[in-house]
């Protein structure tokens, strides 16, 4: 018989849906998602998930260290099996939203897709097993490609020579300002300022303030860019460097670089770039031509090394020749038919020195490499051409809804604002939360904060059209939606495992770890 | 280009939407003059078979058939192929840094489990979510000390790992702190008599190895005892984090920051990089503390969710009065760490010490049997400096046959006529038996 | 938006309420609204000096951080303790029950240099252009 039990799924078509439902403009809707505790809130009765082979040898610890510094097993840590431990975070894992899942639409981030390739590449044993202090003729494969991806950079940005070894774009930008003092210093005098525009990421007075240099600020113009004649009434012997974005962090390019850097340079400064939006240059213009002296690379945004929920980064840094005694170790350099690495600072007595362990983040190295290797020159301006028509087409499609601050061409990223919503009483915040709800992660909001109530988008050339589509059709909900349904925006997110969350609670009563038995009344 | 989706038809499309004439009408904003009029000067764009096979040649140009006798900071340990499988799921792998919590829940409550793990392994009770790396950690410790106490001296102890110590001294250049290096004993320890009289009331913070870069268990108790009496902070750093599988933490011998790196958890050595660095402190300092840091909370239904929390401490929001200016931190390593001590759990995690333990103890007895004895007496877990005559010699002789012998301790302590000639050599639940007793004979050569 | 007629105010936001030779500060209502959600402060001991001008402390909420600026010169006799634990007081009341610290002044003529209700409101209006 075709059906034994004569049961037939009842398929009548219920309503379109209530807001936590119905499909949002990216895709959004219900799923299957698992509440999932802490892993220290399973019981575990003794289990292990490792597989270590015998000891060897029957040896005890005791006999040698002291007893009272020895410990026995760690009161709660887990004690799960494999399986338990893989469903652990594979639950976890399905309640982020990654590139891989949807649109990262991040201005400033420049979330565009990680390559599987790199990944692969990355996790090969020659690499993923080599040891830092490999001896030359045992590592040649590891430092031949740090000294390719070191000629790429410095080409690609049109400099001198780059250290690879900051962990990050703030390592980065703090081993550019020191290089800077360093420079100075050997000339006599440190100075005492930094000039730093407006729309500078954080980043940039933190690390100015950790060398000691008094930041001082400059405001932009009405056009949204940085104009000579502020940099010129600010400028004297006492200012060590200007620090700069170009493109600024609103999109815009600060078309007067020339200029500025003429003035700088002409009272013995120097010219610091923040690179983070080069992805907007990539073979069509070069910081170094432009006037820079130093720029720190954020490999984990031009170059799609992956962000990982936060890092790590890889932040190497380039340098005109007056700062190249400076950089810091190691260095990769030719020797020979093969390479070696400069750790002696008897080679370079001037280098600022060390500022971390190893020589950088060689995983991210190979990724980075690997995406340079495949796209090409060709590949890597095309990058740059799409990714500033992506802003531009999101741009044209959204202006007419949303308030744009400046008139001013945009390169790779995009700023409006929640002005035009004003009278919903719709915030920035609510069309961010909201647009979760449609299936995309909010673009950056309230940054730079020369701009009230800030929505910075950048789509990056890995989108397509099809998908920029999507996001202006949810953007343009949105607003729809406040006009009408002010309150369901602000109910926003309904789709998600959690809704908005108690961050005022969070900082007032600081919970930082598990404790056994531990709730939030 | 796989990468790039647009079609011929797509660009002129949003050409025509966006109202220009071409993709370099594009960058009018850009003065002509400051264009590049040249393609760049790389490597022609190449396809995924060839790209695989270079690097994969490259690849193969590093010695990694044995696993290398090697420490000195970077361990090599074996990583469960679990760990990876479950950090390449795209949503943690590719997700963003997490300032939307609703739609970052997994990476959040990922490092509160991580905050955790480093509290009760430290003892401590405040954890961050990671630092770039151990050396900037220590640095970081440094600078905090020195804000909490205000004051401008640093005592570190010279067993502390050289590389790290190079960085403090980077990073103290701008502030103007004053390092004082204490020298160690025979035993490999921290000299105590000196250290008690480098500490005096101008002291932010003492800082030594547990274990120090020889391997030796350090005097963390009477270090600390010592800054106490002093008012300043002690802080002790960690770069072989399986030792804290089989050593009481650093908090329960009475420190007050315990900073260094888990690479040996869920992460390979990597030629150097990346791996998360930790920093964990007494609840005291939570205000000072660097880097980002993940609390809990609850949502609009009473759920309980994580957030990323106590952010006006960082850079986004301080600026120029931040505690440091740290942006990123190590979150994919850290998860990597967090994945691999939940699969070892509390059986596991003290089980793969004691195989550590056991293996470095073979190690001694076959270099014995050859006649290499130890360079220092003092209490040692998986890493130790045995006293071989030309070290350099022995590391060269080896590396022709493919394999890392170890470091040879005068590199880095060339003013030491005891370092002449002594090799530091770890043993982890890598190197098997046989493999340790061929090495002790290749040493003998 | 409240602006209490009898108080004093700065431009940096502060009020200033004169009890005898005590200056009663705290930080006004549009201060409070601007923050969000304060959860910490830090203020100075008991005996401490402040100075016109100068910074006396800061204020945190979730998304901004805010030096103090004492509107007189002085000595600290008082400080409002049970804002370590509570400072959403400041939020709720910050006229009242969130004030922050009081200052035996040097000089009460510095009072009459401060703007009034009228005028501080006027510099609100001009700031929001």
């Amino acid at each position: 018989m075709a059906n034994p039990t004569g049961w037939k799924p009842n398929m009548e078509k219920t309503s379109g849906g209530t807001p936590e439902t119905a499909v949002g403009a990216g895709g959004a809707t219900r799923g299957l998602a698992y509440e999932e505790p802490l892993v220290f809130e399973h019981k575990g009765n003794g289990r292990t998930g490792a597989s270590l082979p015998p000891r060897g040898g029957d040896f005890d610890p005791a006999k040698e260290i002291p007893k009272e510094l020895l410990r026995g097993g760690i009161e709660g840590m887990p004690s799960l099996g494999e399986l338990d431990v893989v469903r652990h975070f594979t639950r976890l894992s399905t309640w982020n939203h990654g590139i891989d899942t949807g649109f990262y639409p991040l201005g400033s981030c420049t979330m565009k897709y990680n390559p599987k390739s790199s990944e692969a590449l990355a996790r090969l044993p020659g690499f993923a097993h080599a040891h830092p202090l490999l001896p030359a003729e045992l590592c040649q494969g590891a430092l031949e490609l740090m000294f390719q991806l070191e000629r790429a950079l410095t080409e690609i940005a049109g400099f001198t020579a780059t250290t690879l070894s900051p962990a990050a774009g703030a390592q980065g930008e703090l081993t550019g300002i020191m290089m800077i003092r360093a420079y100075h210093q050997a000339r006599g005098n440190p100075r005492k300022k930094v000039l730093v525009p407006d729309t500078a990421h954080g980043t940039n007075p933190a690390s100015c303030a950790q060398n000691g240099y008094e930041v001082v600020q400059l405001a932009s113009g009405p056009d949204g860019r940085l104009h000579p004649e502020t940099v010129r009434a600010a400028m004297d012997e006492d200012v060590a460097a200007i620090m700069l974005t170009n493109p600024n962090t609103l999109g815009i390019f600060e078309s007067h670089i020339a200029e500025i850097a003429e003035i700088v340079h002409a009272k013995g400064g120097l010219v610091y770039g923040d690179g983070a939006n080069l992805n907007a240059l990539l073979g069509v213009a070069r910081p170094g031509d432009m006037g820079f002296d130093v720029m720190q690379f954020n490999l984990h945004k031009t170059f799609a090394t992956p962000h990982g929920g936060g890092g790590p980064g890889s932040g190497p840094v380039a340098v005109k020749e007056q700062l190249v005694p400076f950089l810091p170790l190691p260095l990769v350099v030719k020797d020979g038919p093969g390479y070696r690495l400069v750790t002696d600072e008897k080679e370079r007595p001037q280098s600022i020195g060390k500022l971390r362990e190893f020589w950088g983040n060689f995983g991210m190295f190979v990724r980075a490499w690997a995406l340079i290797r495949e796209l090409g020159p060709e590949g890597l301006k095309r990058a740059a051409e799409l990714a500033v028509l992506n802003a531009n087409y999101v741009r044209s499609k959204l202006q007419d809804v949303y308030h744009l601050p400046y008139d001013t061409d945009s390169l790779h990223e995009v700023v409006f604002t929640d002005k035009a919503l004003k009278p919903t009483g719709v915030t920035t915040m609510d069309v961010a939360k909201r647009l979760i709800d449609h299936g995309f992660h909010p673009p950056t909001v309230y940054f730079p904060l020369v701009v009230q109530g800030a929505l910075m988008i950048e789509p990056t050339e890995t989108e397509s059209k099809e998908t920029l589509d999507a996001f202006v059709e949810g953007m343009r909900a949105v607003v729809a939606q406040a006009k009408e349904d002010a309150e369901g925006v602000k109910a926003s997110p309904l789709k998600p495992v959690r809704a908005r969350l108690d961050e005022t609670r969070a900082a007032r009563k600081p919970v930082l770890r598990w404790t056994p038995g531990m709730k939030l009344e | 280009m796989r990468y790039h989706p647009h079609t011929e038809e797509d660009v002129q499309q949003m050409l025509d939407a966006t109202g220009r004439e071409s993709l370099s009408d594009l960058f009018r904003s850009i003065p002509a003059a400051l264009r590049l009029s040249r393609p760049l000067a790389v490597p022609p764009a190449t396809d995924e078979v060839s790209l695989l096979s270079e690097l994969g040649r490259l690849a193969a140009r590093n010695a990694v058939e044995h696993p290398p006798f090697l420490g000195a900071g970077a361990y090599p340990h074996h990583v469960p192929p679990a760990v990876d499988q479950l950090l390449l799921r795209g949503e943690f792998f590719t997700a963003y840094t997490p300032y939307q919590p609703e739609v970052s829940q997994g990476t959040l409550q990922a490092l509160f489990e991580w905050q955790t793990m480093v509290c009760l392994l430290t003892g401590l009770e405040i954890s961050n979510a990671s630092m770039y790396d151990g050396a900037s950690a220590t640095a970081e410790a440094a600078l905090m000390a020195a804000r909490i106490t205000g004051r401008k001296k640093i005592v570190v102890s010279a067993a502390l790992h050289p590389e790290y110590r190079k960085v403090l001294a980077t990073y103290l250049r701008s502030t103007h702190d004053e390092v004082v290096t204490v020298p160690y004993g025979d035993d490999g320890r921290t000299d105590l008599a000196a250290l008690e009289r480098a500490v005096d009331g101008d002291t932010a913070a003492v800082m030594l190895g547990y274990p120090n870069f020889f391997g030796v268990v350090d005097v963390v108790k009477e270090a600390a005892a010592i800054a106490k009496k002093a008012g300043a902070l002690s802080v002790a750093v960690t770069t072989e984090a399986v030792a804290l599988g089989l050593l009481k933490g650093p908090g329960e011998l009475g420190a007050d920051v315990a900073v260094g790196t888990m690479q040996s958890f869920g992460n390979g050595v990597g030629f150097g990089g990346p791996a998360p660095g930790f920093f964990a402190i007494r609840e005291a300092y939570v205000r000072q503390m660097p880097g980002r840091v993940c609390g809990a909370t609850v949502d609009k239904q009473g759920r309980r969710g994580f957030v990323l929390t106590l952010s006006t401490r960082e850079q986004h929001i301080r600026r120029e009065r931040a505690t440091s200016n740290i942006c990123t931190n190590s979150g994919l390593t850290a998860l990597a760490a967090t994945i691999h001590l939940s699969l070892l759990g509390r059986r596991g995690l003290s089980e793969l010490a004691q195989v550590n333990y056991a293996r470095a103890r073979l190690l001694r007895a076959a270099m014995e049997r050859e006649g290499f004895g130890l360079r220092f007496s003092g209490p040692t877990f998986n890493e130790q400096a045995f006293e071989v005559g030309d070290a350099e010699a022995v590391v060269a002789r080896l590396a022709k046959r493919g394999i890392a012998a170890g470091a040879p301790l005068a590199r880095w302590y060339p003013d030491d006529p005891r370092m002449k000639g002594a090799l530091l050599c770890a043993t982890t639940e890598l190197h098997a038996p046989e493999l340790i007793d061929a090495f002790a004979r290749a040493v003998k050569g | 938006m409240n602006f209490p007629d009898d108080l004093k105010y700065t431009r940096e936001h502060e009020w200033c309420r004169l009890k005898g030779n005590r200056a009663v500060i705290g930080i006004t209502d549009h201060a409070q609204e601007a923050l969000g959600d304060i959860v910490y402060v830090e203020l100075p001991d008991v005996g401490d000096p402040v100075k016109k001008g100068e910074s006396f402390g800061v204020v945190e909420s979730t998304k901004a951080v805010s030096e103090l600026f004492s509107p007189v010169t002085g000595k600290v006799v008082e400080v409002n303790d049970p804002l370590s634990d509570a400072p959403e007081t400041i939020n709720e009341d910050p006229y009242e029950e969130g004030w922050m610290i009081q200052v035996e002044v040097a000089n009460p003529a510095e009072l009459a240099e401060l703007l009034d209700a009228a005028g501080y409101q006027k510099f609100i209006e001009d700031e929001q252009e």
